[in-house]
């Protein structure tokens, strides 16, 4: 695309507080995170941390009550195909045939109906669903709609893959199957990924940094560079380094989470 | 226990049982029409006064008769042709409006705010009621009914418009603009077809309800249509008639629902093909 690595995110002190002056709920709370181009990040914290939240401030869908959020140099105002999202399930358009969800973008963009369709093509082949062009998303399993989502993303080329929690609806078995896939596709097409989620193998298997969060309202709690090597297979779960640093990040998130019930933050 | 254990071997999916159960619902279905009719038929011949009396009512082989004589001839399709004609103006009138404004109040809250209290206020009068009114409106017979038929069918359509448009998945506008989407093509892509299987369900419902305001309008103030005829029939003691007028409609009706239905689906392949167990 342009010249120079691109995929730069700089979360600046963000707070974020939904509700009028009756109910307020403050989400998130002087977040700070920056990301280098191509890199992985995961978002890891107990449920309700506004970790979610957070994500949907980069990909534009609510807007910050204070700090920024910047992305290759812009600030981001409103959502853009420059910083497509993954969603946890749902999210495919039921009535467009596989090949036309994934079109979407390219057709957003003017771009005509036959470089469409063989770009299109291209990313269903990379997510392994070659042969589903002419399917209706409700035709598909789950683990397929969401190789769908992911190619619907990429092929815009975009400089953040936003993911919240992608595989947190499918069986076990899927999930590990869509998180060696994704670490695949990731690795032909260098996007800077962020990547909601509450499971701590998975965050560590998939990223190349994690962002423990506290419990609301969201702050960075600490944040570990994963140095497990890559290109990383399921059986990495199983070695001392992976075991080690699940500890540390289990015993964060154990106190995070507990914190979540027993003391209401100030 | 037996019934229990009955029913899924019933079910089983070998061939013998696959052919009995492929003819054996149709020839019960069969079964209960003819049963219908010989209960009819015996009321009507042994002239049965409980109370209800059958003493005027044709019987089947009148009707058919009666039906015979009436579709050899030109003068029956008239009232058919003047019917149609009404509820396809009617209904299509209906549908501009029912999908337009339940399109605009759907989506836009100043149009939710001048636009729907009058609707609510007119909703709950049955259309029927309006003859009177529609008769000194309009300057002619045709425009009066036509109105009638219209105000039936739109009310349907436009709160199902509005309500498919309301419950339109915010996610799914939310990956739209993810994906580079502006308003027009989130309108387009995505509210319009997110909108439809609630639109149809309207057109449908629509239909049927402007097929009785069509009749209801017929009878009270016409001079032609199959709801004048049948009518009429009573008024002359053309007892038969009245029955194929009726017939008449009940078909008329059912074809027009299946057309909505069968246009309904090619417009939504995504739909999946609802099937009963047992079928």
């Amino acid at each position: 695309m342009s010249g120079g690595p691109t995929g730069r995110i700089e979360i600046t002190d963000l707070g974020i507080v939904f509700g009028h002056d009756g109910r307020r709920v403050e989400a998130v709370r002087r977040f700070t995170l920056m990301t280098t181009p191509g890199e992985f990040v995961a978002l890891l914290g107990p449920s309700g941390c506004g970790k979610t939240t957070v994500l949907n401030a980069v990909a534009g869908f609510v807007q910050p009550t204070v700090g920024r959020v910047v992305v290759d140099g812009e600030i981001v105002t409103e959502p853009g195909a420059d910083r497509g999202m993954v969603f946890q399930q749902h999210s495919l358009f039921p009535w467009k045939t596989v090949l036309a969800n994934v079109e979407f973008g390219l057709k957003m963009r003017g771009i005509g109906s036959m470089e469409r369709t063989s770009q299109a093509r291209a990313y269903l082949n990379l997510v392994g669903l070659a042969g589903f062009e002419r399917a209706y998303p409700g035709e598909l399993s789950g683990g397929m709609q969401q190789r769908v989502g992911i190619a619907r993303v990429l092929v815009n080329r975009p400089r953040v893959m936003l993911m919240d929690e992608p595989f947190g609806a499918l069986d076990a078995q899927t999930r590990l199957a869509m998180q060696e896939l994704l670490l695949g596709v990731w690795r032909e097409v260098r996007t800077t990924v962020l990547f909601v989620t509450h499971d701590i193998d998975e965050a560590i298997f998939l990223a190349d940094r994690v962002a423990v969060m506290t419990a609301r309202p969201g702050q960075i709690r600490d944040i570990l560079t994963v140095k497990l090597p890559r290109p990383r297979a399921a059986e990495v779960i199983a070695t001392p380094e992976f075991m080690a640093l699940k500890a540390r990040v289990l015993a964060q998130v154990r106190e995070e989470s507990g914190r979540a019930w027993i003391e209401p933050r100030p | 226990m037996a019934t229990l254990v009955g029913v899924p071997a019933a079910r089983s999916s070998t061939a013998a049982s696959a052919r009995v159960a492929s003819w054996r619902r149709p020839a019960l279905r069969t079964l209960s029409v003819g049963l219908f009719l010989l209960a009819w038929h015996a009321a009507t011949l042994w002239d049965l006064d409980l109370y209800v009396r059958f003493q005027n009512i044709p019987s089947p082989g009148d009707v058919l008769a009666e039906a015979a004589e009436l579709f050899g001839s030109p003068g029956f399709y008239v009232h058919i042709l003047a019917s149609l004609e009404r509820i396809w103006l009617g209904f299509a009138i209906a549908t501009v409006l029912g999908v337009g404004l339940g399109l605009l109040i759907g989506r836009f809250a100043f149009a939710e705010d001048t636009l729907l209290p009058p609707i609510e206020l007119f909703r709950p009068i049955p259309a029927v009621a309006w003859v009177p009114i529609s008769i000194m409106l309009w300057p002619t017979e045709r425009s009066s009914i036509v109105f009638i038929t219209t105000l039936g069918a739109f009310f349907p359509i436009v709160l199902n418009t509005i309500h498919g448009v309301e419950g339109i998945d915010r996610q799914l506008v939310r990956a739209a603009t993810s994906l580079g989407a502006g308003r027009a093509a989130i309108f387009r892509e995505v509210v319009l077809p997110g909108a439809l299987p609630s639109i149809v369900t309207g057109l449908s419902v629509g239909m049927g309800v402007s097929w009785i305001c069509l009749i209801s309008a017929e009878m009270i103030s016409g001079q032609f249509g199959v709801g004048y005829f049948t009518w009429v029939a009573y008024g002359i003691v053309k007892y038969a008639q009245i029955v194929v007028g009726m017939l008449t409609i009940g078909v008329l009706g059912m074809l027009s629902s299946a057309l909505i239905r069968l246009i309904g689906a090619r417009f939504m392949p995504w739909l999946p093909r609802r099937e009963k167990e047992g079928a």
